[in-house]
């Protein structure tokens, strides 16, 4: 019993990766994942209100940030010095910072920077970490065994340094970032994805299709990749807000998409700077508070769908 | 128990080795070098051969591989190319920053979450069980860079209980210190006790579905003897691993906290190496991190035979 219950065997390195000061997403996967039990103790629950809220958070949040351009907001960058440090009013709604800048125009583009770094990433780490891991753990032998342990190094390495590095002398663009962070996420991807399609290889609808005569691509896309979505899918909401908490500090730091580009780090860390947090603490509370919410949101739809399609395996 | 400890120490010396050599590679194959900060307004092609030949930057990147790991194992790790302090030295004085807030928040995080889950363990999907289930979600939402604002905003700032920036050494003043570092360790906590206390919770309930939980109940004992004698030790299986890898992430991960509240501790000095391009800090602190780990990793195995005996050490 214990035994099965040990998460990773003694020894094994993990991941310190891209994720350092916060929980890892591996870290955050585990805990939230359902003890396997009677289904009298834990019934299947419905998605439930909270799901729904959360789910109207991220569409509102996305669509905003989308048509940003065609709202009737001022140009974010637009200092007004007749309006400094304004409270929440008609002609600011969530008031001004300290330059005169609109906090709500700033926060609607800055959204734009979390949810393009946030999902483009992990769609990168998805599409390319996703593939080798459905190959290596579809074909294992010495493909597997490279892979496998090429994933433990990288993940072992405190890649932040790399992040920081790189992000500094390449260049500070939200391409970029987006790149550098999706390159990443790709060794965490390959875990979660192998994992799972090591799972299936062996199962019987597998041997039954390999005995049908099917090509070991049609076994992977047709017969694995179906069954590997759920989890892969549900773990990937829960890295990008791992990935958006990472961009958020990489901007605190003034290390993300370049000022005066507005995002929801720089505006946190806006609201920490020249004594603004005794003099207008709104500047830090708006962002402070739109973060807080789409992370909740993100993880809550994640952990929501992975109870729905009762994904349990042991990720780390 | 030799064979084992000698086991690990390899596999101390192979990781530290393996790092070394990829931070090497990473700082050095990237575009620019520390030449230009140094010089400032100097920098002309001359003085920054002149300067490369002196630190000895000018050789083929093998060759300052092998002087480095020459000198670091009689233990020089070199010095600072802008400062002039010795790597020994940030290292000395910053490791016990990180050390200290790290075991303020696991601290924090243990005490919070180990109650909460033996008292919403005994009756999952209870409204108290749901309150505390759908809290952890809160708190996973409250990253570093996020709480440790507003805590000084309310703390500092509003109720003047605690500094908003300042360091003083344990060394110096023992209350003072702890007193400022109250606010940065909690500020790391938050993630901490949302997972510790999914993980203790989820395993509790699995242990309390077995037959020996069964048979301490028929034998009469009260609820309160079963969660703390009999439950409790076999379930922090899963706590342990994810401790060890979440402390192990924190190792490196301080600095948005060391940056916000002033703090020179090895986080925000690594970032500010790799920006300045200070080779052998970065150098220096890589490897001291990629040792405490795999050292943590150790305690952890061994705490996993204190929990359970049946996990024997080969």
């Amino acid at each position: 019993m214990a035994d099965e219950r040990k998460l990773h065997s003694p020894g094994v390195s993990s991941s310190l990766g891209i994720f350092p000061g916060q929980t890892p997403p591996l870290v955050v996967a585990a805990a939230l994942a359902d003890p396997p039990a009677d289904d009298d103790i834990l019934a299947k629950r419905p998605l439930g209100a909270l799901f729904w809220f959360a789910l109207v958070w991220v569409a509102v949040v996305a669509s905003m940030a989308i048509i940003a351009n065609w709202l009737p907001l001022p140009n974010p960058n637009h200092q007004n010095y007749t309006a400094i440090n304004a409270s929440p009013g008609i002609h600011h709604i969530l008031g001004t910072d300290d330059l005169g800048r609109d906090l709500l125009s700033r926060i609607i583009f800055g959204a734009r920077v979390s949810l393009v770094v946030g999902f483009a990433s992990v769609a990168i780490g998805m599409l390319i970490g996703g593939t080798l891991g459905l190959i290596s753990g579809f074909k294992g032998g010495r493909l597997d065994v490279a892979l496998n342990a090429g994933s433990f190094v990288i993940l072992a390495f405190p890649a932040i340094v790399a992040v920081i590095a790189i992000v500094a002398f390449w260049g500070q663009t939200l391409a970029k970032i987006t790149i550098i962070i999706g390159v990443g996420t790709v060794p965490i991807m390959f875990r979660v994805v192998r994992a799972s399609s090591l799972a299936f290889a062996n199962r019987d609808f597998v041997i039954a299709a390999r005995t049908l005569g099917a090509t070991g691509t049609r076994i992977v896309f047709r017969e694995i990749l179906p069954n590997v979505m759920p989890a892969a899918v549900s773990f990937g909401l829960i890295t990008v807000a791992g990935v958006i908490v990472l961009e958020g500090s990489l901007a605190f730091l003034g290390l993300s998409v370049a000022l005066p580009t507005p995002s929801w780090g720089n505006l946190i860390a806006e609201g920490t700077a020249n004594g603004n947090l005794s003099i207008n603490p709104y500047i830090l509370m708006w962002p402070a508070l739109a973060m807080f919410l789409l992370l909740l949101s993100i993880n809550l739809i994640g952990d929501r769908l992975r109870q729905r399609f009762d994904v349990r395996e042991g990720l780390l | 128990m030799l064979s084992y400890v000698l086991k690990r120490l390899a596999q101390l010396v192979v990781v530290a080795f393996i790092i070394s050599v990829l931070v090497f590679l990473l700082v050095h194959l990237l575009p620019g070098d520390p030449t230009s900060i140094i010089l400032g307004g100097n920098d002309t092609a001359a003085n920054r051969q002149i300067l490369l030949h002196q630190l000895g930057l000018n050789t083929p990147i093998y060759h300052q591989y092998w002087i480095w790991l020459i000198h670091a194992l009689h233990g020089n790790l070199g010095q600072s190319y802008l400062t002039r302090e010795t790597v020994g030295h940030v290292i000395a004085s910053g490791f016990p920053i990180d050390v200290e807030l790290i075991i303020i928040s696991q601290v924090v995080a243990f005490a919070v979450a180990i109650p909460v889950a033996l008292i919403t363990a005994r009756r999952p999907n209870r409204p108290l069980d749901n309150i505390a289930t759908t809290g952890t979600f809160g708190l996973l939402a409250l990253p570093p860079f996020l709480i440790a604002p507003i805590l000084v905003a309310i703390f500092a700032v509003g109720l003047h209980w605690f500094p908003a920036t300042g360091y003083v050494p344990f060394s110096q003043n023992p209350a003072t210190n702890l007193h400022d570092m109250i606010l940065p360790g909690l500020a790391l906590t938050a993630g901490s006790i949302a997972v510790y206390y999914r993980l203790l919770r989820s395993d509790l309930i699995m242990t309390l579905q077995e037959d020996f939980i069964t048979m301490a109940r028929s034998k009469g004992l009260s609820d309160r003897r079963i969660m703390m004698r009999q439950a409790f030790r076999p379930s922090t299986f899963s706590l342990l691993a994810v401790a060890g890898v979440n402390i192990g992430a924190l190792l490196a991960g301080t600095f948005i906290v060391e940056y916000l509240f002033a703090m020179p501790g090895l986080g925000y000095s690594i970032v500010q190496a790799v920006q300045q391009r200070d080779y052998l800090i970065v150098q220096g602190i890589a490897l001291v991190v990629a040792i405490a780990y795999v050292v943590l990793q150790f305690i952890i195995d061994f705490l996993f035979t204190v929990v359970d005996p049946r996990v024997t050490r080969e």
